[in-house]
């Protein structure tokens, strides 16, 4: 596996021309006009911009969790953009991770079992108990969602989509809704997991702070990429405020 | 318009679908309610209006000959407000293609002008013409059942002497709404005529010049109906009274009254059970929805709405579906209602229907639906009121499950994640759970409930026909016959086996009760017609006395062992004091048996029969059937096919018909409450789903979690609910048994199968639609709701 400071030669994603447009006539909104984009892979690339500059939908799309109106994107050699329901959940399945803002952990079942939840149906998968390691949770596996706090759900969360050994993980807005201190734990993590497993990470985030342990921070506005900032140096997490 | 009222349009709208279901379901009720409460009063006050304005007479008093000057007397008794004598005799009237001769009643009409009671409705051609003695009107039903028009001639035996008559008109009358013949059980609008004929034919032919052999007479109001009949009696007595009876005991009147009864019956039984289902329904909807929209109340409050006004926010919700489904029920309730009256109008032969709205029916019906729809919506206001506004500030807390089990290490290994899903959902709550089990259970139960009451009336059809009555035919004779017919019976060819019956119009009397009808002797051990009861043994006729059936034993408060005066209605009418011997459950009808010898001796008359049960070779069926309709001494004979035939009609035309209109419903409301439970399942677990989907979950995968659910949920439930269905069928059993015939519970596997298979089909078409709705999710807005 490729490490993050090497940059790839093939783009783990690519898209030409991609469009989004919600509605129609008078009322379409364009989300996305035209994006044209590489992403290395094994890289840490935060999406910026703000509210409704496109970059969930760009991130929804490359999840394949929604369709594009025009234009193509790939994942390695696949056209995301051409493939059928099935094969899309095949992708998310064999290759995506996500986390969520709100965490989105199933209530009915305890800690270490929505991480089994992915490694039951994951081909290549680490062990509920490795991946809970991972995210330095140790002991309050067998509580329920309810009985955690905030950072150690998303912690879950993280184990739980980092379980499946993903290719990429997208985080959108991961320590929204956490306090600073939680929050660069999490942040933590999700830099352990991409120089331990080479994953590559985008994170969707308002705060701009984050953007200083990537390595490459994407500047989203009304629709298109403003511009693209490769970081010559990087924070560690432990170093970033907000 | 206030902004809340706004959101109110608008989540309305957001939720049709589920509102319209909910309101569906409040609509079914209604509908129900309305259509069977309106349906009865329509009918009965059709009936009350029929009698009034053809003036049908209050008490009937049949007498050998009295002299017409005897009118006057009648009409001066205390109580009577007017008395009109009229000629009536029985006839035989060979119809055209038929192989048996039909009976029929002949009754006399005044020369001039319309009789003073019992007055007839022309219904086709003209009246008679009193100058023309060959003039016949021909009620309307029998004329149609033979095709019979104003034109045709008939040719008709009375009093021993053939005639033929011409006929002018077609006539309808209140007191023949429902005919047959002397000693048969069930109606036949082709098997019994009614003839009217003018008074001087029908006095020549019955040789009454000068004379009547009926009075009929009006009561007023508040007269005292028994002192009249008691007077009628006494009046009428050296003229050969046999004895005057009241509108209440005359037959058909009694029938049409018993099948209003038991539709009215039926009315007030069903559809609470109806409603009350579908209030528990929306009891079930209504908590979820309030409690899906919680963070909504919260963020109402915090903007300093009260808590007053949030609820009856939310209370207005659950009026609007409740009033729309309520509005559309009552209007379906009324055209199904006036449907059905006109189906009824053609089963009861009424000329008219008086379409009234009952506004007390509205009120009931809307009161009701709104009232169950409340009783969920007033449940749930009370958290409304205790929600703190706090609650729409935070994010949302995941429902804890802690308290749920921690599976073991055998359970582990057995059960997936998304098992254990579906399992702790189920364990976290238990009153949800149990809510949606009872839910479906009672879709079961009505499944079974109205599947078991076809299977009743199909069995009750076999027995009656197979086990019951196992002969080919019963040969009825004008007057009780010598019981060596019998064997002249059985000496023809063609008959295999003949087996004499008497029957013996009485009035049975118990101190203050009294029941008209008829004591059926049969020999002792019968084979080609047997009594059975309710658990389909045969009842063996007794020489020491006499068997009641339960209902009768009802009637008359009477218990085994005591003695009840039977007052016999023909021959010498002697009084006699016989002691009942047993209290029998019978299967069919509400009948008294004797041995029919020790019920000749009683009579003093040994040896006579009134008809025999008839076995004969189908190869010489018509042949025999030829021979019997030339002999005088016959009546009638009615053939076991023709009498299956008209029960069928009975049931299928009756108040039996609204079965099918109920197990319809069943099967509506059923298929309302599966489908509702899964689409709240749905709409509740919307968000983790689609996070599974986003995980890499198939479609597949991700609808196993929310449909294992709902099959366990089914699963449970079908035990349960057949177990309600086995108690709830008796109680259908008994709102649909009548007078006529007893509807038997019965524990039928099959309506265990098909309840079975009509809640699974429901289920699996939910889970189908509900499915669907998951594969069209939107991953994406799916999981931006919070919850």
């Amino acid at each position: 596996m490729p490490k993050g400071d090497v940059p790839q030669m093939t783009p783990a994603f690519h898209t030409r021309g991609l469009t989004k447009v919600y509605g129609e006539g008078a009322a379409a909104v364009h989300a996305l006009r035209g994006v044209n984009l590489e992403i290395p892979e094994g890289e840490i690339v935060v999406l910026l911009g703000p509210s409704g500059s496109g970059k969930s939908t760009l991130l929804n799309i490359l999840g394949g969790l929604d369709s594009a109106t025009g234009g193509t994107a790939w994942f390695r050699d696949m056209e995301l953009t051409a493939m059928s329901d099935t094969e899309l959940t095949r992708f998310r399945r064999d290759h995506v991770g996500f986390v969520f803002q709100f965490y989105n952990l199933m209530p009915s079942l305890t800690a270490f079992e929505n991480v089994e939840l992915v490694t039951e149906i994951a081909q290549n998968p680490l062990s509920a108990q490795e991946a809970l390691e991972l995210v330095d949770l140790h002991e309050r596996v067998d509580h329920f969602p309810a009985q955690l706090s905030g950072g150690e759900q998303q912690r879950v969360a993280i184990a739980r989509a980092v379980a499946k050994q993903p290719t990429v993980l997208f985080c959108d807005e991961p320590t929204g809704a956490l306090d600073s201190t939680t929050g660069r734990s999490v942040l933590k993590v999700l830099k352990e997991v991409n120089d331990k497993l080479g994953t590559t990470v985008l994170i969707i985030t308002h705060a701009a702070a984050t953007a200083a342990m990537a390595h490459r921070v994407i500047n989203f506005a009304d629709g298109n990429i403003r511009d693209v900032v490769v970081n010559e140096t990087r924070l560690d997490p432990e170093e970033i405020h907000w | 318009m206030s902004p809340l009222d706004r959101k109110l349009l608008r989540d309305l709208w957001r939720m049709k679908g589920q509102a319209v279901a909910i309101g569906l379901v409040i609509a079914v009720g209604t509908m129900l309610l309305i259509m069977m409460d309106g349906l009865v009063n329509m009918l009965d006050e059709t009936r009350q209006a029929y009698y009034q304005r053809y003036r049908l007479a209050d008490v009937f008093a049949p007498v050998a000959r009295a002299p017409e000057r005897l009118l006057d007397d009648l009409a001066h008794l205390p109580g009577v407000a007017a008395a009109e004598g009229r000629v009536v005799g029985d006839a035989l009237i060979d119809v055209e293609g038929a192989d048996l001769p039909v009976r029929a009643r002949a009754v006399s009409l005044p020369a001039t002008g319309a009789p003073r009671l019992n007055d007839i409705h022309l219904s086709q051609g003209r009246l008679l013409n009193s100058e023309q003695p060959d003039e016949v009107l021909v009620l309307e039903s029998f004329a149609r059942a033979h095709g019979l028009v104003p034109g045709d001639t008939i040719s008709a035996t009375m009093n021993g002497s053939r005639r033929t008559f011409m006929i002018v008109g077609l006539a309808q009358s209140p007191e023949f709404l429902y005919t047959t013949a002397p000693g048969e059980l069930l109606p036949d609008d082709a098997r019994f005529a009614v003839l009217w004929l003018n008074r001087a034919a029908m006095a020549a032919a019955y040789d009454m010049k000068g004379a009547f052999n009926e009075a009929l007479l009006s009561i007023g109001r508040g007269a005292d109906e028994k002192a009249v009949l008691k007077a009628v009696d006494r009046l009428l007595e050296a003229y050969g009274g046999l004895g005057a009876y009241s509108l209440a005991d005359q037959f058909s009147n009694r029938f049409v009254s018993t099948e209003i009864e038991e539709l009215g019956n039926t009315s007030r039984s069903v559809p609470p059970l109806f409603l009350g289902v579908a209030a528990f329904l929306l009891f079930i909807v209504i908590t979820r929805m309030v409690q899906a929209e919680r963070e909504q109340i919260g963020l109402l409050k915090a903007f300093g709405y009260s808590g007053a006004e949030v609820s009856l926010h939310y209370f207005k919700f659950v009026l609007v579906i409740a009033i729309g489904g309520a509005i559309l029920g009552s209007l379906a309730g009324i055209v199904a209602g006036r449907a059905f009256a006109v189906f009824y109008q053609h089963f009861f032969k009424f000329p008219f229907l008086v379409f009234r709205l009952d506004p007390g029916t509205f009120v009931i019906g809307f009161l009701v639906s709104i009232a169950s729809a409340s009783a969920g919506g007033l449940l749930v206001l009370r958290r409304v009121f205790s929600l703190t506004p706090a609650v729409a500030m935070r994010p949302p807390a995941p429902p804890d499950y802690s308290r749920t089990v921690q599976f073991g290490r055998v359970m582990r290994r057995l059960l997936d994640q998304p098992s254990r899903m579906v399992l702790r959902r189920i364990m976290r709550q238990p009153v949800r759970m149990i809510g949606a089990v009872v839910g479906i259970a009672a879709g079961m139960a009505l499944s079974v409930a109205t599947s078991a009451l076809m299977v009743a009336f199909t069995q009750m059809l076999d027995v009656t026909f197979t086990v019951i009555d196992r002969s080919d035919a019963a040969v009825a004779f004008v007057a009780p016959m010598s019981d060596r017919t019998v064997h002249e019976l059985r000496r023809m060819e063609g008959v295999i086996a003949a087996e004499p019956f008497r029957i013996v119009p009485v009035v049975l009397r118990n101190g203050l009760n009294s029941y008209r009808g008829s004591i059926n002797g049969f020999v002792e051990e019968p084979v080609l017609n047997r009594a059975l009861d309710k658990d389909a043994r045969p009842i063996f006729m007794r020489k020491d006395g006499i068997i009641l059936s339960e209902p009768l034993a009802d009637i008359l408060e009477v218990s085994a062992g005591e003695v009840i005066t039977v007052e016999v209605r023909e021959g010498r009418r002697p009084v006699l004091q016989i002691p009942v011997v047993e209290i029998a459950q019978s299967l069919l009808g509400s009948p008294t048996y004797m041995e029919i010898g020790a019920l000749n001796r009683a009579l003093r008359e040994p040896g006579r029969i009134s008809g025999a049960f008839l076995r004969v070779d189908a190869a010489f069926r018509k042949e025999v059937y030829r021979k019997l309709k030339d002999m005088p001494a016959v009546a009638g004979i009615s053939e076991k096919e023709v009498t299956r035939e008209s029960l069928v009609r009975q049931v299928n035309t009756g108040a039996g018909a609204t079965r099918y209109v109920m197990a319809a419903i069943a099967a509506i409301i059923t298929f309302g409450i599966i489908y509702n439970s899964a689409r709240i399942a749905f709409a509740e677990r919307a968000r983790d789903l689609a996070s599974l989907r986003v995980i890499g979950f198939s479609k597949g995968e991700a609808a196993y979690i929310l449909l294992g659910e709902l099959a366990l949920v089914t699963l449970v439930a079908l035990p349960i609910g057949a177990g309600l269905g086995y108690y709830l069928s008796f109680a259908l059993s008994a709102a649909y048994s009548t007078d006529l015939y007893q509807v038997p519970a019965v524990f039928a596997p099959q309506s265990y199968g098909s309840a079975m298979v009509a809640v699974l089909s429901a289920a699996v078409v939910s889970g189908l639609l509900v499915k669907r709705e998951l594969d069209r999710m939107e991953l994406v807005s799916a999981l931006k709701t919070r919850e």
